[in-house]
């Protein structure tokens, strides 16, 4: 049945069957609505991006799929399923890696040690096992250790691997929390604003960096991004929120000519 | 050698010793502050129950005997059994492992992203609620704590510094052995946060809660993880303290000695609580012995003695006013 749907885009990539589908989510705050009664996919391979005005529930959503906030109403179905209320460490166990717009990292931590966060999830989780088979520890913490410096390569910032991450600048933040989140290997990556604060320089290499993760790895990644000409680049469907709706779904083609869009951009008065 | 230089040197090793101790319990502090941002007062509070516990065990008492004879009018108070100490020690840390699950689940989750003073309340009605329930468990009697650590002069060390000085210094094994076993626990801490997943989540969780999260690390299981070496750092300091002076409530006291160290090391540095620990205890036993005792530089101060009381205190003052974040603790930069 996911076969029916495969198809393969312009560019040589295949995109698969519903990784993720949100359906009639609704969250609150108080009196405030964040997001009302929302329903879309994100599908195997592809980049889907969020895109809204300021304050428009983005970064509700993504903290919706990651477990950091429950939805009043509404299903989360992940890889055919419907997921349970689960915590977001949960989530991250699942297979959903994320990035912040504020940037959560371990400031006191090295750029490696806060790459090998990511591999958590890949060390074996037994104290005792831990501390009598040491050979089998080490080799574990080897194998690990490979994994998080492939990632600190993949990404460019071998440089920076023993520097501790507060003393980085904005830019090199950004990158080693993708770093982090790679790290974990996972099956859907939430990208909060990852370009945000960057120089048009910066911006090229992490749009690259998203292009390459997705095309080397298969990577499914969901990423809110204001940049509209790096929105039309990199994703292949996007979804328009505004005050807390969906407005528009589609190619990127298709939500530029989409006039509720074109409306909510140019500032038309909401009545 | 002059005398008073020799004097002097064993009254610094001896400081050494009781800093260890100080030490052990600013460790514990300083555990469980990084990791929740909890102070938490109820630590030497903790070191007494851990104690009364393991002796209580050992004995085969039984735990709230006065609590059932009063209730169901019968007269039982032991077991008629006696634990080995090893089998007593390991049963101790599993009633505080116990301890800092109950803890987490019935106060600290319900607590989560409240205000840290909100926070210290709770360990401050934590400490006295813990102090009770150890009274009730065990009795409020003093207690001899034996576990078979060697006590008494160090014959070695005071036959050798005899020959070498001509002054046999008094070292008590029973501090000897405080400190190795110290030693050992931190090095064991250490080994643990740097090379075991736990221990590298701990300090993900130390370092920020959201980004701790999105790598799938359960804060919950860290907290109850946390406190369970909390306590088992408190069993440690209670056996050594509880060897030395016996099992009584001036034990939860120590704590109180715990505060000026962690301003001296910081309260987030584990280095800090070690080496504060160790300058507290050196310093006071050094500066009761100088001015307190008038014994060096001719008497030429003699403050009539009993400074040990408030020496840290002031050196604590003086820290919090020159260097508020302590020797290790990070420098405090206000972002505007
Ligand atoms: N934790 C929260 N508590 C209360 N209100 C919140 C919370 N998080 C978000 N909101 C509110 O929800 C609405 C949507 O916020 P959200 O951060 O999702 O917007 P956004 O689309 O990501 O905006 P931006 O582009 O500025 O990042 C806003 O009105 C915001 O104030
Ligand atoms: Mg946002």
């Amino acid at each position: 049945m996911l076969d029916a749907e495969r198809y393969v885009t312009a560019d040589g990539r295949t995109i698969g069957g519903t990784v993720l589908d949100l359906r009639n989510i609704t969250l609150r705050f108080g009196g405030v609505e964040a997001i009302k009664d929302i329903s879309f996919d994100i599908r195997e391979g592809e980049i889907r991006a969020i895109i809204g005005p300021n304050g428009a529930g983005k970064s509700s959503m993504l903290n919706v799929i990651s477990g950091f906030y429950v939805p009043q109403e509404g299903e989360v179905w992940f890889r055919g399923a419907p997921r349970p209320p689960m915590k977001p460490y949960q989530v991250a166990r699942q297979g959903i890696a994320r990035t912040f717009q504020n940037i959560a990292l371990f400031e006191g931590m090295s750029v490696l040690d806060n790459v090998m966060t990511g591999r958590l999830g890949y060390m074996s989780s037994n104290l005792f096992t831990q501390s009598l088979w040491w050979t089998g520890a080490a080799k574990e913490e080897e194998e690990n250790r490979a994994a998080a410096e492939r990632v600190i390569d993949f990404l460019e910032i071998q440089a920076i691997r023993k520097t501790p991450v507060g003393r980085l600048p904005y830019g090199l933040k950004k990158r080693v929390e993708l770093a982090r989140a790679l790290a974990a290997e996972p099956k859907l990556l939430l990208l909060d604003e990852p370009m945000a604060g960057m120089n048009v320089e910066e911006k090229e290499d992490m749009s690259r960096f998203i292009l390459d993760v997705n095309d080397e790895f298969g990577t499914t990644i969901a990423l809110i991004e204001h940049d509209m000409g790096v929105v039309m680049d990199l994703s292949d469907r996007v979804v328009v929120m505004d005050y807390g709706r969906k407005i528009g779904d589609g190619t990127p083609d298709e939500v530029r000519n989409n006039q509720d869009v074109i409306d909510a951009y140019l500032g038309v008065a909401h009545d | 050698m002059p005398d008073t230089l020799l004097y002097g040197m064993e009254v610094a090793l001896n400081g050494l010793m009781a800093g260890v101790m100080y030490s052990l319990v600013a460790l514990g502090f300083v555990l469980i502050f990084k990791a929740s941002g909890i102070f938490n007062y109820a630590q030497g509070v903790m070191a007494l129950f851990a104690a009364m516990t393991l002796v209580g065990i050992q004995n085969g008492q039984v735990p709230f005997a006065h609590l059932i004879n009063a209730t169901f009018g019968t007269n039982i108070h032991h077991f008629g059994w006696t634990v080995p100490a090893l089998l007593a020690i390991l049963l101790t840390v599993v009633v505080m492992i116990a301890f800092a699950w109950a803890v987490n689940r019935f106060v600290f989750r319900h607590l989560v992203n409240q205000e840290p003073i909100i926070l210290f309340m709770a360990t401050i009605g934590l400490a006295f609620f813990l102090e009770g329930v150890a009274d009730l468990m065990w009795g409020a009697d003093i207690k001899t704590l034996d576990v078979g650590i060697p006590q008494g002069i160090n014959e070695w060390i005071d036959g050798t510094t005899f020959e070498v000085f001509g002054y046999g210094f008094f070292i008590d094994n029973l501090d000897i052995t405080a400190t190795v076993i110290a030693a050992l626990l931190v090095a064991g801490l250490v080994a643990f946060s740097h090379y075991t997943k736990q221990g590298r989540a701990l300090r993900a969780v130390a370092d920020d809660h959201q980004a701790a999260l999105s790598v799938g690390i359960s804060l919950n299981f860290i907290w109850v993880l946390v406190w369970s070496i909390a306590g088992f750092v408190a069993l440690v300091a209670g056996i050594m303290w509880g060897a030395k002076s016996g099992v009584q409530f001036s034990l939860s006291l120590i704590a109180l000695k715990a505060l000026p160290v962690l301003m001296l090391g910081g309260f987030t540095s584990i280095p800090g609580a070690i080496v504060g620990g160790l300058i507290i205890g050196v310093g006071e036993k050094l500066f009761e012995f100088c001015f307190g005792t008038g014994q060096c530089f001719g008497g030429v101060i003699n403050l009539g003695g009993a400074t040990e009381n408030w020496f840290a205190y002031v050196l604590a003052l003086i820290f919090l006013v020159f260097r508020p974040q302590g020797l290790f603790g990070e420098k405090i930069i206000e972002r505007v």
